[in-house]
């Protein structure tokens, strides 16, 4: 008798982890990489500290001195506005003198960050610009050289920023590779977007791969969010029309979903659930986005959503609003998500209404849909310790031309995967 | 169920009589029904303009005109929650967890227009599986005199738990 296709118990770094069979149209993941403490050690290293990962949005620290402190993959960093040099900086939040955390609030507006410990200071360009008692020091001692301590690689792409542990990575424009146009086509839509006040910070006890399947997954759409469908035909919406469009890798294991779906969008699709009084408005708001952007691409903003993955782990969701969406394992079972809502910035009153009543029939653990992924995940994540069935099937599609609600996407995401973990398909 | 509970707010001429002990056992009443999942007669506390608000955890003034909140349910959301949950279909919510409603440190503040602004301190446990939570803060509710009885116009949750990591979302009702 063996054990070893218990996937609780096994520990697969050698792999395969990923089985791709194309002439049999099948592609299968092994569990272990959803329960393997092992698979989560090297996924912090090879992974999370190879990738360029989400920080935040510069909207967040508009002014000089603004500040955001966040853990970006499973690190203590903070964002900050510098007050000399107008730059975005990322920084790692520890005094380099004996290691406190030199931000200590979750945002706000600062001149100097001192650390409490000693009192050490820096300003938001991380020079250090006070110690207690200097001339207690020598004067071989290089303070220019204590300053606070960047994160590896910072870049931004259109008001996302990006931090990276890797010095070597590539620059983030070739990282974001085709999910480029797709962050354009959210940006060019919304024009001067920000991320608006409130944060949803909730966690989950699965595996953080399972989000990024989930957040990319049209196929799950109508059995579990069923009671989402029975709202918007009971405020008059016709679902005839279903969810339909592609799904696509766009490289370096990004990937999106973009279709057309029965519910509004808050960017010029009015729907019933907008109300009457809405039509005209919406209908202005779709005239200038034809006459900004021609009727081709206004109709593409307009009325298809996009499910955009961005590998490993941030997911923009361009749908009945948008919402931004990391998230970071701590533990093989367990990771921590935090998502934000996007919109125009000084959007007038009611169409800022409108778009978050959108949001929340949804999305966000109080909405009607998130918490019933939150429950299939973690029902996911209990099945796997049930032992007895050692492969994920992720096939759906491989024999047609991708639809949104296949598995390309997927497959696309646990081909980068792997090809970090192990270099390739097994 | 054995409950020889009224099903609705205490009966009053006006807003200035009520006393604290009658918003005090409105609240219990309030809180016995979501416990018993008897949502339908939970919601008809309510009246037909009310709001139910909860503001995310790291902006406690959230506006929900204006920013992100975990809930914002007028009567028609709030409708559709309690069909939600009442359905097989909410599947983070079916089975139902078990969950004790726990409200004090009721105060009534001065009436306000045709409301009466009433603060109190709530601890709601939640159990379900082999996973237990709780979610800790503050009611803010708008009272108002209907037909000669009080019912809830609005009332706004807002959370001390500095984040929903332990709690993991805000399926049930707080």
């Amino acid at each position: 008798m063996t054990l070893t296709n218990d996937p609780t118990t096994q520990s697969r770094t050698a792999g395969p982890f990923v089985d791709e069979d194309r002439e049999h149209h099948r592609f299968r993941v092994h569990r272990s990489t959803m329960t393997s403490a092992e698979v989560f050690a090297l996924e912090k290293e090879r992974i999370f500290s190879r990738c360029w990962l989400y920080v935040g949005h510069e909207s967040e620290v508009r002014e000089a001195g603004d500040y955001v402190r966040r853990p970006v993959g499973n690190r203590q960093v903070f964002m900050v506005r510098g007050r000399k040099s107008g730059r975005v900086n990322v920084f790692h939040n520890t005094c380099t003198h004996r290691g406190a955390m030199v931000c200590r609030k979750d945002a706000g507006n600062a001149k100097v960050f001192q650390c409490f410990y000693h009192a050490w200071s820096f300003d938001s360009d991380g020079t250090l610009v006070g110690v207690p008692d200097r001339e207690a020091y020598g004067d071989g001692l290089d303070f220019s050289a204590l300053g606070l301590r960047p994160v590896a690689r910072v870049e931004s792409y259109r008001g996302f920023v990006f931090a990276c542990f890797d010095p070597d990575v590539i620059g983030l424009v070739d990282y974001l590779a085709g999910a480029k146009e797709y962050l354009d086509l959210v940006v060019d839509a919304t024009g001067d977007a920000e991320i608006i006040t409130g944060t949803n910070q909730y966690a989950i006890d699965a595996n953080w791969k399972l989000l990024a399947e989930n957040s990319v997954d049209g196929y799950h759409a109508v059995s579990t969010h069923d009671t989402y469908f029975k709202y918007l035909v009971a405020l008059g919406t016709d679902l005839s029309g279903g969810v339909k469009g592609t799904a696509k890798a766009l490289g370096n294991g990004h990937a999106v979903l973009e279709y057309a779906a029965p519910w509004g969008r808050p960017v010029a699709k009015w729907e019933p659930l907008f109300g009457e009084d809405a039509r005209a408005e919406i209908g202005r708001l779709r005239a200038d986005l034809v006459q900004r952007h021609g009727e081709a691409r206004a109709s593409r903003m307009a009325d298809t959503n996009r499910n955009l993955l961005i590998y490993p782990n941030l997911v923009v969701n361009d749908i009945m609003a948008i919402t931004v969406r990391t998230f970071m394992p701590v533990a093989p079972g367990r990771m921590e998500v935090t998502a934000w809502e996007m919109a125009p910035r000084d959007e007038l009153p009611e169409l800022r209404q409108r778009r978050l009543d959108s949001f929340l029939t949804f999305l966000g653990p109080g909405g009607f849909a998130t918490p019933d992924d939150i429950e299939a995940l973690e029902s996911c994540q209990q099945g796997f310790s049930s032992g007895g069935v050692e492969w994920n099937d992720i096939s759906r599609g491989m024999a047609r031309e991708p639809l949104a609600n296949d598995e390309e996407q997927m497959r696309a995401f646990w081909r980068r995967w792997n090809e970090q973990m192990v270099g390739g398909v097994g | 169920m054995t409950t020889t509970q009224p099903t609705s707010g205490p009966e009053v001429d006006a807003l200035a009589d009520v006393t604290r002990a009658q918003v005090e056992d409105f609240l219990h009443l309030e809180a016995e029904l979501l416990d018993d999942w008897d949502l339908d007669a939970w919601a008809a506390l309510y009246t037909d303009d009310c709001r139910y608000v909860i503001p995310c955890n790291d902006s406690p003034d959230g506006d929900p005109a204006r920013d992100l909140v975990l809930i914002d349910d007028n009567a028609l959301r709030m409708r559709m929650r309690v069909d939600r949950l009442n359905s097989r279909k909410a599947h983070r919510e079916y089975p139902h967890s078990a969950t004790s409603h726990q409200v004090s440190n009721v105060r009534l503040r001065a009436v306000d227009g045709d409301e009466l602004p009433v603060v109190a301190e709530f601890t709601v446990w939640r159990f379900r599986g082999e996973r237990s939570t709780s979610y800790v803060g503050r009611y803010h509710y708008r009272l108002v005199v209907v037909d000669g009885s009080v019912r809830i116009r609005s009332k706004r949750a807002v959370l001390a738990n500095t984040s929903l990591r332990q709690v993991s979302d805000v399926a049930i009702i707080l």
